[in-house]
């Protein structure tokens, strides 16, 4: 079960050479800044354009190589485009239709009540595509592309075109067909909030090219990533809900490692949940102080230090356990602490949040 | 006498404009679909020669036209020999140049919709499985259909119109070639100025209600 690709191609101004090796399963997102090739390289797999040599290899079926090319319609994919591509001629029950009733009976594994469901556009159905709200329709796009039970379920920036209320909105649901659905998806996203709290796996495209890929929690720490993220720079794990302290609204997870105490969501207890704690919100010290505010304070070791994109600031990564946190710092503070690798040192996080 | 003479006229005109305006929705839609996709070098060249019976004058159209459909005329010959006889003088004949007359009322309002409605639902329906072909009748044509309506009432009246190409290459055969500008051109010809009145008038209303037709639902679509 994976995914394998490699593009090339070359516009006025514009060079996409990339080899991708994807997993087959879970959601793998393809981050970086406008202009880097993403949607490209999303078009190349669905054969919408074609790049002057490719190759793809989907779950052990060539979708194309040097001498074949399988036309769009015949690639077993989903597609959601940025701004929702529903049909405006049919409503949206015709519209769901459409790719459902050209793919044999035998194939569909994707419940038509389930999705409908699981997406709630129940009450939409008998509706024309111009009479909804930018949310109902790109919820109507993804229900449309998965009612053709892909094989593999491609989203170009979704919730681009959509303010936040409405991303909350729909972000939800996006976390629950990861979780319940068993098509890998490859999503395209310039926003650092959708990557953590939506993807297991990343590729951070660069000016055409890849230029890392990995599980997302393992890259996302990684201090040579060509990207900087800046504000949002920071690290993912899981974890999972051990307690609810009902007088104060607080929960108290455990990662491997270590354990926080987060602002009670309302997750069960013994739920999965995944954590993300940016790398502003950790501070370090050299020695446990319980006079502060803060109510996560755990030991930790130095690993590794790198600069960033501003010369006052380092970005530090320490370990706690098997998890690694990032913490963002000045470069003076990290001097006079002198926090050199393998040093051990307390951390105080100021914020956790649990996404998803 | 006379006004059967004339409901003649009336019935043919209708029948030509609407014989032609059938086939050139047959003939003029897949020309359109190919200028809006194509990316070949022979774009310009198609696009022009579909678009020069708007800026031809009519009368040279119908002269070439019977050079060409005449027993001399390369297409005579082969209309001849397949035992086709002459199509000048005729009412196919008349058929045959009110489309290549009109055709360009047709293609233009449907290229125009063609391109507008851009590569996108084409994409979406591939992504949903259907084939180029199966797109094109489910999506394009659907999506299509203002510049259908467009173009069919533009070639029809166009056509209900002629004048130049019709005495150049039917002639004035009453019953038979004898169209409605015609007639109205012989009464004026014969001074029998309350006649051409009737037909005149007649064809101003029709006019005016078709443009009243299309202007009207260009004016609800952008409400």
């Amino acid at each position: 079960m994976s995914i394998s690709a490699s593009f090339e191609l070359a516009y006025p101004g514009f060079v996409l050479d990339v080899n991708l090796d994807l997993p087959g399963r879970g959601v793998t997102a393809l981050f970086g800044p406008s202009g880097c090739g993403k949607t490209t390289v999303l078009r190349c797999m669905a054969g919408l354009t074609r790049p002057t040599r490719g190759r793809l290899v989907v779950n052990g079926e060539i979708w194309q190589d040097d001498d074949s090319f399988l036309p769009t319609h015949r690639r077993h994919l989903g597609y959601v485009f940025q701004d929702a591509g529903l049909f405006s001629h049919l409503s949206v029950r015709r519209n769901l239709e459409y790719g459902r009733s050209r793919v044999p009976a035998s194939v569909h594994r994707v419940a038509f009540e389930r999705t409908v469901d699981l997406l709630d556009i129940g009450h939409l159905l008998e509706r024309m595509p111009a009479g909804l709200s930018g949310g109902e329709r790109q919820r109507v796009a993804i229900a449309q592309a998965l009612l053709t039970s892909p094989r593999l379920l491609l989203m170009d920036e979704p919730l681009a075109s959509l303010d936040i209320p409405r991303k909350q909105e729909i972000l939800p649901y996006l976390g629950r067909l990861r979780d319940e659905l068993e098509i890998p998806v490859l999503y395209v996203s310039h926003s650092p909030d959708e990557v953590a709290r939506l993807a297991d796996h990343i590729v951070v495209m660069e000016g055409g090219r890849a230029v890392a890929q990995g599980p997302l929690a393992e890259t996302l720490i990684r201090l040579d990533l060509p990207i900087h993220l800046g504000e949002d720079a920071g690290a993912v794990f899981d974890a999972t809900v051990a307690e609810r302290d009902a007088e104060w609204h607080l929960a108290r997870v455990v990662f491997d490692g270590g354990e926080l105490w987060v602002r009670d969501g309302g997750a069960a207890l013994g739920q999965r949940v995944r954590v993300r704690v940016l790398a502003r919100d950790v501070s370090v010290a050299c020695s446990r102080h319980d006079d502060v505010s803060i109510m996560n304070l755990l030991p930790a070791t130095v690993l590794a230090h790198h600069g960033e994109d501003h010369p006052a600031l380092v970005l530090v990564q320490l370990r706690i356990g098997n998890t690694v946190l990032l913490a963002r710092l000045t470069r003076r503070s990290a001097q006079r602490l002198d926090l050199a690798t393998g040093r051990q040192v307390w951390i105080q996080i100021k914020a956790v949040a649990l996404i998803g | 006498m006379q006004l059967s003479a004339d409901l003649a006229a009336v019935v043919l005109t209708v029948k030509l404009a609407g014989l032609t305006t059938v086939l050139l929705l047959f003939i003029g839609t897949p020309i359109a679909w190919w200028l809006a996709r194509t990316r070949s070098r022979l774009k310009s060249v198609i696009g022009a020669i579909v678009t020069l019976p708007l800026v031809l004058p009519p009368a040279v159209l119908g002269f070439y036209l019977l050079v060409l459909l005449g027993p001399q005329g390369p297409i005579g010959e082969l209309t001849q020999s397949l035992g086709l006889g002459l199509l000048p003088f005729t009412f196919p004949g008349l058929v045959v140049a009110s489309v290549i007359y009109s055709m360009p009322f047709v293609v233009q309002p449907l290229h125009q919709s063609f391109v507008a409605m851009g590569n996108q639902p084409l994409e979406a329906a591939a992504t949903l499985r259907a084939s180029p072909l199966d797109a094109f009748f489910t999506v394009a044509l659907p999506l299509a259909r203002p510049g259908f309506i467009t173009a069919a009432v533009l070639g029809f009246a166009h056509t209900v119109g002629e004048f130049g190409v019709v005495l150049m290459i039917g002639g004035n055969i009453p019953g038979k070639t004898q169209v409605l500008s015609m007639a109205i051109y012989n009464h004026v010809e014969a001074m029998e100025y309350s006649d051409a009145h009737w037909l005149a008038g007649g064809m101003l209303c029709f006019s005016f209600l078709v443009l009243l037709l299309l202007y009207n639902r260009g004016w609800n679509r952008l409400q």
